[in-house]
């Protein structure tokens, strides 16, 4: 088990190495100098190099490199002008609702998607499993901004059921909170339902063509058991590789529904800050989300060894 | 994000078995009829190719999802000719109306035409999927086919590739539109870069199936070079697989630019784009709903339909492939 935790640690190294580069990269494709692109027109040439040498751009490329990445290692992600405020505390601001958000659409996904792919499964090519087949095609088609501008149409507007826009904190209380979140999340969790489902749907059928179902079956096991004891449980691995995958997806994707919903998040910043093009807050939270998003992806697959031995073994 | 389906290489295909087929059991009937040899040769055509037209026209997904997409590329052609306002014309006495017989789409804010609006930034919609589609597969198919092929070029660019693909695609799309500035040839390049690896990894894994087989050895033994194995003998045996993943990665730039251009970092305004149709609308999504629900309703059934035709060419491709496993690309 060690040795299998050790090589995916190990295998992590070089992607995140390319990671790092891209990331540091980023600031430096810009056409121009950076740093006069982030002050605009109207700066005089003298804040221009202040600015340089507080980004330190006047440095070698590779001193630079490893000066940026020894903070990054170390939490310090720079300083952004703009905001008046280190990049990491600026982001740990953002964090909150978008967690929020994140959590709440892969709640409704799974709520959709598990029930959805075991009725899909159990019933098997009749008009209720094209249904739904049908329906996750197009819920993979429907992006989720739109999606969000369409319920915010119907519930918000026609129906007055929901709130517009906005966010509420969980301080001002849970219901308040989820009335503020509930239509973000299913806009945001709709295609992570329908991938769900697909999954689910597939790893049941799987399940169902095993010899012990035939056992179970054999022996008198009851339906119910069978679907969920027996089935759902040896189908879950794949289940949880999906759900394990999406949570880096559902955090970006947050960056688009919450511009729709208004939700100051980290969707919000980033999207701010492309306008002000302020690069170090950019260049922040590419590269937080990016590698939780592969440190979620290893302890899932951690997880997965832990649960089923044939993975780590081979 | 998920990761792209795997799907296996092509082994010849089987119409031609079926062809050959068919060569024999008219062998004993073209002895009857020897003296004309053509007429053999002109069935044999025929029966080749409405075999192949069968299985096309019985693919309900094909036939759906070309349709659908028939459909909108001959809109968007012809549409805005048809149409006599320009999408930029301003007639601010008229702004957000309904849909009239005078504007069959209603307004702007601006009061632009909105159907006007709608059908040119199709053609901005439509030719950042085609580039997107067709530059990451030229680029990502010689990726592949050198990973595949060399050890030592395998060891380097796959590791590129995954570092990229670490990356969610519509972060790293944002932060390259950041860097480099919102403009339509831009988002082309963003998104090529984004979606590549996603090419590069399904041609690798095919092509490294096709590398095992016993004519590949046979050529290294005859002594052919690399660059010729590699692109006269295996890269027409993955051309499938690269093929389904164009057509997704089409669908998956028409959603990316969308939602580029509705956060202000796409496409830049006054030109069209559904996405920036949509940001426009948004504000003003009360007020004329019409300025979300057209260009909405033209994103979705264009990916929609160019999803179908991508499921419906993996099962006539490569039957064995689950229809559940399925690419999902730079999901937002």
């Amino acid at each position: 088990m060690l040795s299998y935790i050790v090589k995916r640690i190990l295998a992590l190294i070089p992607v995140l190495a390319v990671v790092a580069i891209v990331v540091f990269s980023l600031v430096h494709l810009t056409p121009g100098d950076p740093a006069s692109v982030m002050l605009g027109p109207n700066a005089t040439s003298d804040q221009v190099e202040a600015l340089r040498s507080e980004m330190g751009l006047d440095r070698p490329l590779v001193v630079q490199f490893f000066a940026w990445l020894g903070g990054a290692l170390t939490g310090d992600l720079g300083y952004s002008h703009f905001m008046g405020a280190a990049v990491t505390s600026v982001l740990m601001e953002h964090l909150g609702p978008t967690l929020s958000l994140a959590i709440l659409a892969e709640v409704v996904a799974l709520i959709i998607a598990i029930p959805a792919g075991i009725i899909a499964a159990r019933r098997r090519g009749t008009a209720v499993d094209q249904g739904f087949m049908a329906f996750s095609l197009l819920g993979i088609s429907v992006p989720s901004f739109l999606l969000g501008l369409f319920l915010m149409l119907i519930f918000a507007g026609w129906l007055g059921w929901l709130p517009v826009a906005g966010y509420r904190g969980l301080e001002e209380g849970l219901g308040t909170h989820l009335r503020y979140l509930i239509l973000p999340a299913l806009a945001l969790g709709a295609m992570q339902a329908a991938l769900t489902a697909r999954m689910t749907r597939s790893s049941m059928l799987d399940v169902f063509r095993a010899g012990y179902m035939k056992t179970a079956l054999a022996k008198g096991v009851s339906e119910r058991s069978r679907v969920y004891k027996h089935g759902l449980k040896n189908a879950s691995f794949p289940i949880l590789t999906v759900v394990g995958q999406s949570i880096g997806t559902l955090i970006a994707g947050a960056a688009v529904v919450e511009t729709v919903f208004n939700i100051p998040g980290i969707g919000q910043l980033i999207v701010n800050s492309v306008e002000r093009r302020d690069f170090m807050v950019i260049q922040g939270v590419v590269l937080m989300i990016t590698v939780s998003y592969m440190l979620i992806n290893l302890l899932v697959d951690i997880l997965y060894g832990f649960l089923d031995p044939r993975v780590r073994l081979s | 994000m998920t990761k792209p389906a795997h799907t296996t290489p092509q082994h010849p295909e089987p119409e031609a078995g079926l062809t050959r087929e068919t060569t024999g059991t008219s062998g004993p009937a073209g002895g009857s009829s020897a003296a004309q040899p053509g007429s053999t040769v002109g069935l044999e055509r025929l029966s080749m190719r409405q075999l192949v037209f069968r299985r096309v026209t019985s693919n309900g997904l094909i036939m759906t999802g070309g349709i659908i997409v028939v459909i909108i590329v001959l809109l968007t052609t012809f549409g805005p000719m048809v149409i006599s306002r320009g999408p930029l014309e301003l007639n601010i006495q008229d702004r957000l109306q309904g849909p009239s017989g005078d504007y069959l789409l209603g307004t702007d804010n601006y009061g632009r035409d909105l159907l006007s609006r709608v059908l040119h930034g199709a053609r901005v919609s439509l030719f950042v999927g085609f580039a997107v589609a067709i530059l990451s597969t030229v680029i990502g198919y010689i990726i592949g086919m050198y990973s595949a092929y060399f050890r030592w070029a395998d060891a380097i660019l796959m590791r590129i590739c995954d570092g990229f693909m670490a990356f969610p695609a519509i972060l790293l799309a944002i932060a390259l539109m950041a860097v480099l500035g919102a403009k339509t040839s831009n988002v082309v390049i963003a998104l090529t870069v984004v979606f590549t690896p996603y090419v590069a990894r399904v041609v690798r894994s095919s092509a490294l199936v096709v590398k095992e087989q016993t004519f590949v050895e046979a050529l290294r033994a005859q002594g052919a070079s690399s660059n010729r194995i590699i692109w006269l003998n295996m890269a027409p045996n993955v051309v499938s697989p690269a093929i389904i993943q164009a057509t997704f990665i089409f669908a998956d730039s028409i959603i990316t630019e969308a939602a580029l251009s509705f956060l202000g970092a796409g496409v830049p305004p006054p030109a069209p784009s559904w996405g920036n149709i949509l940001l426009d609308g948004k504000t003003l999504i009360f007020n004329n709903p019409w300025m979300t629900i057209v260009p909405g309703a033209a994103i979705i059934l264009t990916v929609l339909g160019i999803n179908l035709l991508g499921d419906g060419l993996r099962d006539l491709f490569d039957p064995h492939t689950g229809k559940a496993v399925r690419k999902g690309g730079g999901r937002k």
